[in-house]
């Protein structure tokens, strides 16, 4: 049953690697995520999490089902319509950060700005703004390979949030950081991602991260089940 | 067994390395090979060309000790008793040696009269290797051909050529062939008497070869003989004349070699920017080696083998593509390259295993050292800062290149004053090689300069290519050198060639006042004007006036080529007007010798100078004249002198004229006046008769083949100068996978990142080609007044072709963005976001 209010909702989603080590990846996927819900899916290496993130960011199509988004199926779009998409209404965490290398803190931060078109002025406000949530305004002149890893991380989100998409995914954001570190990072990603009254997935194997969600998800080879709710 | 494996480890490094970049190895190889290719192929065809250049002078001389010469006008025959009668010569053969025009054709055969008999005694294999009996030279139009004179001409025994002499045409008898490999040259030989009667050369003689008795010293009797000699005559061993005559070519000739050279370079600048890039890329590979326990040395070593690879791989190719090259141009163009030097000589292909090496060795040495320096860096780079993202700007900051490099520059420009060695601009060479240099060493610093004050783009891509380009300065700049290394040459060529065809074209003007030009022969020497045929031309309805001129080559000094005498109506007080004089001139005082106006070529081989005394060989004893001027001659590289006709005339008792000057009657039709001067010259005779506007054509056209061969060496130095920029972008690109990724995820289409890479290629070669056309310009500022100056005595008044230059530019520019499009293109053909899952 698809709710007209979602944010996101999959339906009986199936996606298959071909090739000579042919393999079903995911099967027959159900999952909807409202505005302002956090949720987390956890599972096992190799069982599809990225690949599921991937498909709800129109970075990959599926071999049958749908992803709504906002209320457009993602399969029907062209490449540059899904990457208007998620220019204008999605955000990333990545594990490895991925700030990048040759511009500042604040560039990078920027660039989604940019990217839709925001005026320099404008942009630089709401790049300091986003530099002040998270905790690193001082760091707004730094280049990336003078930060610690929680210091990227924390980047890494506010460049995820600083246009105030309707959707952050965050694929294993603390897999490598220590834990206070990564407790700090969650609670801010967390935080932000309410404060823009956005939705948000976490794909972890981290019990205590997707501890911080509101619902997790356990991805198997038999699909989606949810776990817990809070 | 840790060797081994530390050997293992070594070789898995490279070969992981070439083969995920199979693609630039493949362009770093071929760039070498490209180089090294053109330097064996015009070092080859130059060196063949040369050795038979040689070889026929020689074969010429045969067995001869010493070889007597004057130019064309030549010397009484009585003097060769007299120096045949000498203790010290064992044999003396005499001998009449012109160009003649051939009937019909614009070209000249070399025609020799030899006294079969004499000339045996000196050249026994002339005669031993002759197919057909000595005895059929003694038919008065009887002549022996070479068979490549006799390939060139399609004529066999039997046949009739046709020679111009004077006005007239005259018919001789191929007797036969001359033996094949004896004389590969293209030359005629015909019995001395006969040579002397129908070249209208009675009673002279303008060649004496001598053997001397055994035990006589060589160079004492040499200097002995001069006392006999006339005016003019000088004696030379053959080794000499060999030398004396491919000296004429030999700056020619360095500068195809210079300009070989550069591709090489070029190719090897190529290898370098490979290497520093993926030495760059690879950075992380090469600290996690380090951790795991690779020596510093050892990993120095892996990646200069891997520059030594190419450069054997790319040298190997090259010259063996170089030798077949060469083949093909000698097989199909033959040895001249386009300048006429070598026109005439038929070589085979000389190949030569001790330049072949050099060559090989210079571009094998050349790659090793391109990769040697990032290397070195590579190996000294901390593990722990190397394995981070965005080390590599860091790890090129540590070579301070900036000082260095001004220091190149500011070497260069104190060498530009320099004069030549031995008659070479060897050094104006070096000045462009180091301005060169220092330019690439100059460039991280130059590049920091100019990106920081680019202006910030409120287009993202446009907004992130400039924060790449102006966070990576060092890489930029690699890339950046890439064109400017060729770009400058190919710039500094084209000034230096617009300017000389833009003053050729104005000296032309300058030289060619009158509206017809009769000429006795287009070519050669053999043909003149008598006085009573002056007089008919002067006297022909619609001619208003006539001037002649009579040339003839003199030699001044031992040692130094010919020099063109051109005697013709000139008076002091009107020389600038019609010769064009560069610097000051002066009008003889009275009772100082009569005017005469040298060309720069004389000027400068002779060192002479305005109110110097310059005596020249003309008339029964050597006639003192005052140097009243220097003017710029184009047509002569040997060197010519202006004097008066009617003084020369005075002084020789020469009548004669070999081209005559007309200005017409106003309203006169030039096919009229053609057909008066055909009518009243006789049927038979023959001349030519062109326009100045023809001429001009002509000589252009002349020239801009002499420099085909220069822009085809330049184009090819150019599309290596794209390789690098190629090889450099796709290095970038395939290095920045997962930033592309990174912006795929945050919504970059691809066409912006297509638009970003374009962006920075603009940014990249618009730097490129501004620096280019400065230090082209730089360096053509030396190859006008210092390479050309000294290789050739002409001086040239500059002249920059805005609209060619502009026009390349723009090419290079939107090859250069094309180039980075297409290199994005390939690279996010792979699937870019999957990139992102990798660690930096």
């Amino acid at each position: 049953m698809r709710n007209s209010t979602s944010t996101l909702s999959i339906r009986l989603l199936n996606k298959t690697y071909g090739g000579p080590r042919s393999r079903l990846m995911l099967q027959d996927i159900n999952f909807e995520v409202a505005p302002g819900e956090y949720v987390a899916v956890m599972g096992e290496s190799g069982v599809g999490k990225s690949t599921l993130l991937n498909l709800i960011a129109g970075l990959d199509l599926p071999d049958s089902g749908s992803i709504t988004f906002e209320g457009a199926e993602l399969a029907t779009l062209d490449d540059n319509a899904r990457t208007l998409v998620r220019r204008d209404r999605m955000g990333f965490v990545f594990q490895a950060f991925h700030l990048l290398p040759h511009l500042t803190v604040m560039r990078n931060i920027m660039v989604p700005l940019a990217l839709i078109g925001i005026e320099p002025d404008e942009s630089s406000r709401m790049a300091d703004e986003m530099l002040e949530a998270v905790g690193i305004a001082a760091l707004a002149a730094a280049y990336p390979r003078e930060l610690s890893g929680g210091e990227m991380q924390r980047v890494a989100i506010a460049r995820a949030l600083v246009h105030r998409p309707r959707l952050v995914l965050a694929d294993e954001p603390t897999g490598n950081l220590d834990t206070d570190t990564a407790r700090q990072v969650l609670r801010v990603l967390g935080e932000q991602i309410k404060r823009n009254a956005g939705a948000g997935i976490l794909v972890t194997h981290s019990a205590a991260a997707a501890a911080t969600t509101d619902r997790v998800y356990v991805l198997t080879a038999d699909g989606l089940q949810l776990r817990t709710e809070r | 067994m840790a060797i081994a494996s530390r050997g293992f480890a070594v070789i898995a490094v490279s070969a992981g390395a070439l083969r995920e970049n199979s693609g630039r190895f493949v362009l770093a190889v071929l760039g070498v090979a490209f180089g090294v290719a053109l330097g064996v192929s015009v070092h080859l065809v130059n060196a063949s060309a040369l050795n038979e250049f040689k070889l026929a002078i020689q074969s010429l001389s045969g067995a001869a000790d010493l070889v007597i010469r004057v130019p064309r006008a030549g010397f009484d025959e009585s003097v060769y008793p007299q120096i045949a009668r000498l203790p010290q010569v064992e044999a003396a053969s005499p001998a009449i040696e012109g160009e003649a025009q051939i009937a019909g054709r614009t070209d000249t055969l070399t025609i020799i009269g030899l006294d079969p008999f004499r000339a045996s005694q000196v050249q026994p294999e002339f005669f031993a290797a002759t197919e057909n009996p000595v005895t059929d030279l003694f038919d008065p139009d009887a002549l022996l051909l070479s068979h490549s004179a006799a390939a060139w001409l399609g004529l066999k025994t039997g046949d009739t050529l046709r020679i111009n002499v004077g006005t007239s045409g005259i018919d001789l008898k191929v007797a036969g062939l001359l033996s094949p490999g004896a004389y590969r040259q293209r030359i005629a030989v015909m019995d001395i008497a006969s040579a002397q009667w129908r070249l209208q050369r009675l009673g002279r003689i303008n060649r004496l070869d001598l053997r001397l008795r055994p035990g006589t010293d060589v160079e004492s009797f040499r200097r002995q003989l001069a006392a006999f000699l006339p005016a003019g005559a000088e004696a030379v061993t053959p080794g000499a004349e060999a030398e004396r005559g491919a000296s004429l070519s030999r700056s020619y000739r360095l500068n195809l070699d210079m300009l070989a050279l550069v591709a090489l370079f070029t190719g090897a600048f190529l290898v370098f920017s490979t290497q520093v890039l993926s030495v760059l890329r690879r950075r992380s590979q090469f600290a996690l080696l380090r951790v795991l326990g690779m020596t510093r040395p050892a990993l120095t070593r892996t990646l200069v083998a891997e520059g030594a690879l190419i450069g054997i791989l790319g040298s190997t190719l090259g010259v063996a593509f170089g030798c077949a090259l060469a083949a093909l141009v000698l097989g199909h163009f033959g040895a001249d390259l386009g300048a006429g030097y070598f026109q005439g000589v038929s070589p085979e292909l000389h190949l030569a295993p001790a330049a072949l090496a050099v060559f090989w060795l210079l571009g094998t040495a050349f790659s090793t050292v391109g990769a040697a320096l990032p290397a070195i860096e590579a190996g000294r780079r901390a593990p722990a800062l190397a394995i981070r993202a965005g080390d590599e700007e860091e790890g090129l900051k540590k070579p301070g290149t900036t000082w260095t490099g001004a220091g190149l520059i500011v070497s260069g420009l104190a060498l530009t004053p320099a004069p030549p060695i031995d008659g070479l601009p060897v050094l104006g060479y070096a000045a462009i090689a180091l301005i060169l240099l220092g330019t690439i060493l100059l460039m991280p610093w130059l590049a920091t300069v100019f990106l920081q004050r680019l202006p910030a783009w409120r287009f993202p891509p446009a907004m992130l290519a400039v924060a790449q380009l102006q966070a990576t300065p060092r890489q930029v700049a690699i890339s950046i050198d890439a064109i400017v290394t060729s770009f400058s040459l190919m710039v500094a060529m084209l000034i230096m060639v617009g300017s000389f065809r833009q003053s050729l074209d104005a000296w032309l003007v300058q030289m060619l006042p009158a509206d017809l030009y009769v000429r006795a022969a287009r070519v050669g020497e053999t043909g003149f004007f008598t006085a009573e045929q002056q007089v008919v031309i002067a006297a022909t309805p619609g001619v208003e006036r006539a001037q002649f001129v009579r040339s003839q080559r003199l030699l001044l000094a031992p040692g130094q080529p010919a020099i063109t005498l051109l005697a013709r109506s000139i008076d002091a007080a009107t020389a600038n007007r019609i010769l064009p004089l560069v610097g000051s001139s002066s009008i003889p005082q009275a009772g100082a010798p009569p005017p005469a106006w040298i060309s720069e070529a004389t000027a400068d081989l002779f060192q002479l100078g305005v109110g110097d005394e310059v005596r020249l060989p003309i008339g029964a004893r050597p006639t003192s004249f005052t140097v009243a001027g220097v003017w710029r001659d184009y047509a002569r590289q040997t060197g010519a002198i202006v004097i008066d006709r009617e003084l020369y005339m005075r002084i020789t008792g020469d009548r004669l004229a070999n081209e005559a000057a007309l200005w017409l009657v106003a309203g006169s039709a030039f096919e009229q006046v053609e057909q008066a001067l055909r009518e009243r010259l006789g049927a038979a005779a023959d001349f030519e008769i062109t326009t100045t506007r023809e001429i001009r054509l002509r000589s252009l056209t002349v020239f801009d083949r002499t420099f085909a061969v220069t822009y085809g060496l330049e184009v090819i130095a150019v599309l290596i100068g794209l390789f690098g920029v190629s090889v450099s972008f796709s290095a970038q690109v395939l290095a920045r996978r997962r930033e592309f990724g990174v912006l795929r995820h945050l919504g970059m289409m691809r066409r912006e990142i297509g638009a970003m890479l374009g962006c920075e290629g603009i940014v990249v070669s618009a730097l490129g080609v501004g620096f280019g056309l400065g230090l082209g310009w730089l360096i053509s500022l030396i190859l006008v007044h210092v390479i050309n100056r000294q290789s050739f005595h002409w001086s040239v008044d500059m002249h920059v072709p805005w609209l060619v230059l502009a026009a390349l530019a723009a090419a290079i520019v939107a090859a250069a963005s094309i180039t980075a499009v297409v290199s994005g293109r390939r690279a996010m053909s792979n699937n870019v976001v999957s990139a992102v899952r990798e660690d930096w």
